[in-house]
């Protein structure tokens, strides 16, 4: 199946990524390319077969809910573009 | 002989007689490194002056009869492992400025074992590639010919394990990115079993797929050290809480008896004949040595392929969005307002390939086709899975090649993301799964390395390392080293 403009401008709006018209027109082509590839899996007869939720069959493992990490925000913070008394500063989302 | 040329478990010994300090080999190999890497590109990242102050504290260490497992031992680390202090950029422009807070698990056993980390390895862009050419630090370039790819993602530590940069680096597999880079350049990579190893630290790919392994020059290297990275670790929710046996110990245990599944599909038109030859080779050898081999069935194994892009695209595109230009990573400047930060920043941040994942994931999760894409490949997952487990009743081992051709050129395939997908064909198979698998040297086809693939059940690393040494005993592959770089 094709993918048209359209649908992958969707796709990248969903994803949060920023394309250049030059990319637009090769993510068209290679994404179709793709998905056509991926189409195969149709033919799979899947009749009654539980989808695999881990390789190993095994469930999460849970861990009591407490708190076991030290509090490194200032280190962590080192690798923000923009922060100040400890907040982490993106441009303004409510009027 | 220089000390470049020594294994892990050759530097051990010599270490441990006093014939050299770690200082010594240190300095040799950070020499080599300077010297040859700009031929390769196989390091993003040289940490030259900590590898000299832990060398000097692991001499120290043993002076004092305080000796780890890997006392004094280089390493170099795929730069998708989260190093302290140092740029860890997941060969990504997202995390060029990216200066981990932390230790990865393996990292962190790795120097309480008292290893020495010369650097960072180069890789594909967030592991995404079979060619190293998705990095934003550049192509990595194959010892055994520079104008090759040296596979990926773990390209650049392939290429500095076979240029004898170091005796090891630790790497990461999603579809085949330890085996495949392996195979091309003549080293022996091994992915454990999905959970063996912990992932803490590890930026993560496709996670219900991603495994840390390494990548050596002999199996008794690569035992070594799984024996220190693997086990339990309560920091990753997926690491699996099984008892790790003494690889080293088992390793000289006999093969004889062993049974080799032989998956006829595996030996198809798809497999350069040459290469088929060298693989056929390598499995009368084993047989030679007591193994008995027999063809086994994998009806699902054609579906390995289009299953993987789907789930790995799928997880990709959910753990990709922590990248927000928020937090860490690269972001965009004169921004509107918040979704403009979040588009630009992820756009300007990561490469086509990366991107082209993201966008894949998306769609196959998004709604009106997560039935028909996602849900459906979960399930061919399930009877792939299947098709192995139903071997492993009749077999110890799989065996087969492991890439269909030797290395190709850079720039061959990088226009055309299926030709590259499919590379990765005789490998997914034991990501899919959760098996562990390696790839050891078993000869050259044109001048270039070809590797033999062996897959074992669940939590058996140990017959895969036990047939791979009782392989590297009776042949040589293993041992050869590209000729500018002796």
């Amino acid at each position: 199946m094709s993918l048209d403009k359209d649908q992958v401008q969707q796709i990248a709006t969903l994803a949060r990524l920023k394309l250049s018209e030059d990319e637009y027109a090769e993510s068209v082509k290679k994404l179709s390319k793709i998905v056509d590839f991926v189409d195969h899996l149709s033919a799979a007869d899947t009749a009654g077969v539980i989808p695999m939720a881990h390789p190993l069959d095994v469930a999460q493992r849970l861990r009591p809910d407490e708190v076991t990490e030290p509090n490194d925000r200032d280190r962590y913070q080192e690798n923000a573009a923009s922060v100040t008394d400890g907040l982490y500063l993106v441009p303004k989302v409510i009027e | 002989m220089g000390l470049h040329t020594k294994t892990m478990s050759e530097l051990a010994a010599g270490l441990g007689s006093g014939d050299f300090t770690s200082v010594e080999v240190t300095q040799a190999l950070l020499d080599r490194i300077a010297g040859h890497d700009a031929k390769l590109n196989a390091l993003i990242t040289v940490t030259a002056e900590a590898a000299l102050t832990a060398a000097a504290q692991a001499d120290a260490d043993r002076a004092a009869g305080n000796i780890g497992a890997l006392n004094g031992l280089p390493i170099i680390h795929k730069d998708i492992f989260c190093t302290r202090g140092v740029k860890t950029s997941c060969g990504s422009k997202m995390l060029d400025n990216f200066v981990s807070p932390y230790d990865a698990t393996v990292v962190e056993r790795m120097a309480a074992a008292g290893a020495v980390v010369l650097g960072k390895a180069n890789m594909d862009e967030f592991a995404m590639g079979s060619s190293n050419e998705t990095s934003f630090y550049g192509p990595v370039h194959n010892p055994w010919d520079l104008e090759c790819s040296p596979g990926g993602s773990s390209g650049g530590s392939a290429a500095a394990v076979a240029a004898r940069f170091a005796p090891a680096a630790t790497a990461t597999d999603t579809g085949g990115s330890i085996r495949q880079p392996a195979a091309l350049t003549g080293t022996l990579g091994i992915k454990p079993t999905y959970g063996r190893v912990s992932r803490y630290g590890m930026i993560a790919f496709a996670s219900s797929l991603d495994q840390a392994g390494v990548i050596t020059r002999s199996a008794e290297d690569a035992a070594r050290l799984l024996g220190v990275m693997a086990g339990f670790d309560e920091r990753d929710s997926t690491c699996l809480d099984e008892p790790v046996p003494d690889y080293v110990g088992e390793l000289g245990n006999s093969i004889k008896g062993l049974k080799v599944g032989i998956v006829r599909q595996h030996f198809d038109e798809g497999l350069d004949a040459d290469c088929g030859m060298k693989v056929k080779e390598a499995i009368a050898v084993i047989e030679s040595l007591g193994a008995t081999a027999v063809e086994v069935d994998m009806p699902n194994i054609d579906y390995s392929v289009p299953t993987y892009y789907v789930v790995a695209p799928a997880e990709c595109s959910s753990n990709l969005s922590r990248f927000d230009g928020v937090r860490f990573g690269h972001r965009a400047e004169n921004v509107e307002d918040l979704f403009d930060l979040y588009c630009r920043s992820r756009g300007e941040g990561f490469g086509d390939e990366v991107k082209r994942r993201i966008m894949t994931g998306t769609y196959v999760l998004s709604a009106g086709y997560y039935d028909a894409y996602y849900l459906k490949a979960q399930q061919v997952r399930h009877l792939i899975a299947d098709d192995f487990k139903r071997a492993f009743e009749e077999v110890d081992v799989i065996a087969g090649p492991t890439t269909p051709t030797p290395a190709f050129r850079l720039g061959d395939k990088v226009d055309d993301p299926i030709t590259m997908y499919l590379n990765d064909i005789y490998t997914i198979g034991a990501n899919l799964g959760g098996f562990p698998a390696l790839s050891v040297p078993c000869g050259f086809v044109n001048d270039m390395p070809v590797g033999l693939h062996l897959v074992g059940h669940h939590f058996d690393e140990s017959a895969l390392l036990r047939c791979a040494h009782a392989y590297e005993q009776a042949t040589d592959w293993h041992t050869a080293c590209p000729e500018d770089f002796k």
